[in-house]
């Protein structure tokens, strides 16, 4: 029996592998981007094939945006990185893989989509969550991932600090406030797509602080007779960046495909993609279509409540930061 | 089983005649006597527990069996046919699904093959030679069974990380060893080594050296004696043991979760694939890669209690 099906199984395995490109990329990406290059890589292939008429395969890896980071430093071979924040590639570059002004190369720092933070809720919305002064009533489970692990996180503490920072105009207060917010986090999952696992399939917490993408996945996925999208009146500006890693391409002789990879980001047909998948896109003209897909939520930027990236990490989420000082408490 | 009935017999019974020698309790040695006489009582008559408490310890058994064992079990085969045998396939015929299968065909071949070979070469060295540092050497044969998966993961990222003691070298003569098949299968060989020699070693020890210096005074080589005498005498042991490293090396998930880089399509083993494709909703395709691992698992326990068998038959003849 075993020895009849062995050709066969031979035959599948061999036919699996029989394709090779004239290009091959490996872009390592975060958590909650899975679906969206699917639908990216599948076009830009065909693009790419049609312009030059050669082609080109892209392998994707994913994972939390900070383990990604380090896999990658420790010499996981990607052309292109694709993470959740800036810091996340800075660190890549303060390794010398790539160069230091690498967020000035491309538009719009070398973020063609970007996203916000929103509430997704149990249908019906039974604990009446509308902002994020609902957050931290007692009684309200809150579910979010862990800061010191997942980029996703880290936009959530940011949002939620932000706002309170804005409303009450002080940063003791800030503090206070997220701190409280904390307090009704039950688990700390180590990615988004963890936590959004947690609250959808395991129908732990009443509030799920998630990527807006990710909330409108799992409604796809799951159904909106189950959950519910509730957009605070303001949140955070998420511009999840992508690189080059020039040592890599070079290395490889992939800079060419991998430049042509990231502008396509900047086409119409890329900001379509990006729509399409529930990423804010860039492009006005595709914004305005799809204008109606959003929320309207008024959106501050890392730079002008923070000061960037390196400021708020190293005042944050570095051992010993806020976080630390308030999740112990 | 009946010995374990006994045994609980007489501790029953032991704590229910405490109470009433209990007038001196300064004097223990009565209680030792009591100790020492009540198993004869009670082997004696083994079953005399009662009839209700029999059926309760027996459902309690089938319970938790049912519960942590069968049920689980179904739930993996009932989510992976849950929208059909045609899904159920054709999440099996995805090329990553395809891909993955292959990696861990050919992990298991690789790291089964290479400890085959130090198994089999270790416990020869420990079982019928003598020499220092011995007991060195089964600790460290023991070693991946205690360090834990991730750990052992890390250490292969500690030494051929970029960053790593030997990146910087790997790295400048285009060796990929880390997030490649080399370090999924150096993982995976690590934390499999145990089980060929540690399967191997009571036996060979049991078995003794005589065969093997009868065969030698009869003019034998070292290579003559090895596969003449002691590879017959030992091959259920050692298929046990390359059994039980099979099933491991295929559902390795910390260790290889650590070095593989999770390359779609590419370094992603069938235990990593079942998570990822959980975690993208994909749960038919997830349970249908977990149903083929389970497969494995029942495979596995099938012949194991076939090579079990085989075993305590091999022993008899070498008793005396």
């Amino acid at each position: 029996m075993i020895r009849r099906m062995l050709p066969l199984v031979a035959g599948l395995l061999w036919a699996s592998s029989a394709f090779a490109a004239d290009y091959s990329l490996l872009n390592v990406s975060y958590d909650p981007t899975r679906e969206l290059y699917v639908d990216f890589n599948k076009a830009f292939a065909a693009a790419y094939q049609k312009e030059t008429g050669k082609s080109v395969e892209i392998k994707q890896s994913h994972g939390g945006s900070g383990s990604q980071t380090r896999s990658v430093i420790d010499g996981l071979q990607a052309d292109i990185v694709t993470l959740a924040l800036a810091y996340d590639i800075d660190a890549i570059a303060g390794k010398g893989l790539l160069a230091a002004d690498w967020q000035k190369r491309l538009p719009l720092n070398a973020s063609p989509y970007t996203s916000t933070i929103v509430f997704l809720v149990r249908k019906g919305n039974p604990k009446g969550i509308k902002d994020w002064d609902d957050l931290i009533k007692p009684g309200v489970a809150v579910i979010t991932p862990n800061p010191k692990t997942s980029g996703g996180a880290r936009w959530n503490y940011l949002a939620a600090w932000g706002y309170a920072q804005k409303k009450f105009g002080s940063v003791d207060k800030a503090k206070k406030f997220v701190a409280d917010l904390y307090q009704n986090v039950p688990v700390l999952d180590t990615g988004a797509r963890g936590s959004t696992v947690t609250f959808v399939e395991r129908g732990v917490g009443d509030v799920l602080l998630a990527w807006e993408n990710e909330a409108f996945l799992a409604l796809r996925e799951f159904g909106p007779d189950k959950f519910e999208i509730v957009a605070p009146a303001q949140s955070i500006l998420a511009e999840p960046p992508v690189a080059v890693v020039d040592t890599v391409a070079d290395k490889k002789g992939t800079r060419a495909v991998a430049e042509a990879y990231l502008k396509y980001w900047y086409t119409k047909e890329g900001q379509e993609i990006a729509a399409r998948n529930s990423y804010r896109p860039r492009d006005p003209e595709i914004a305005k279509e799809y204008e109606k897909s959003f929320a309207k939520v008024e959106l501050f930027t890392i730079d002008d409540v923070f000061g960037g990236w390196t400021k708020a990490q190293k005042e944050h989420f570095a051992e010993g930061g806020i976080f630390d000082q308030i999740y112990k408490n | 089983m009946s010995m374990q009935t006994g045994l609980a017999t007489s501790t029953t019974q032991l704590r229910t005649y405490a109470p009433a020698t209990d007038v001196s309790v300064a004097a223990p040695a009565p209680r030792l006597e009591i100790a020492r006489a009540e198993p004869v009582a009670a082997r004696r008559n083994p079953r005399t527990e009662p009839g209700p408490i029999r059926l309760i310890i027996i459902a309690l058994a089938i319970a938790f069996l049912s519960i942590f064992v069968v049920l689980p079990l179904l739930v993996v085969f009932a989510s992976a046919f849950s929208k059909g045998i045609v899904a159920y396939f054709a999440a099996l015929a995805e090329p990553e699904a395809l891909a993955a299968i292959k990696l861990t065909l050919l992990i298991a071949a690789i790291s089964v093959t290479l400890n085959l070979v130090f198994g089999v070469v270790a416990a020869w060295a420990i079982s019928k030679f003598e020499f220092t540092g011995k007991t060195f050497l089964i600790t460290l044969i023991d070693l991946p069974f205690s360090v834990s998966p991730v750990i052992s993961g890390l250490v292969f990222v500690l030494l051929f990380g970029a960053q790593g003691y030997f990146g910087t070298w790997l790295q400048a003569h285009n060796v990929h060893i880390l997030f490649a098949v080399p370090g999924i299968a150096l993982a995976t060989i690590f934390v499999t080594f145990p089980f060929v020699a540690r399967a191997l070693i009571p036996l060979m020890q049991e078995q003794g050296t005589q065969e093997e210096e009868a065969a030698i005074s009869l003019g034998a080589s070292g290579l003559q004696t090895f596969f003449r005498v002691t590879l017959p005498n030992i091959k259920w042991g050692l298929l046990y043991g390359v059994l039980l490293c099979n099933a491991r090396a295929m559902g390795e998930f910390g260790a290889v979760s650590v070095v593989s880089g999770h390359i779609r399509g590419e370094t992603n083993t069938m235990p990593l694939l079942v998570e990822i494709l959980y975690n993208e909703y994909q749960f038919v395709a997830s349970f249908a890669i977990a149903s083929l691992l389970a497969m494995l698992a029942l495979i596995t326990l099938v012949a194991k209690t076939v090579l079990e068998r085989r075993l305590d038959e091999a022993e008899v003849p070498d008793g005396d």
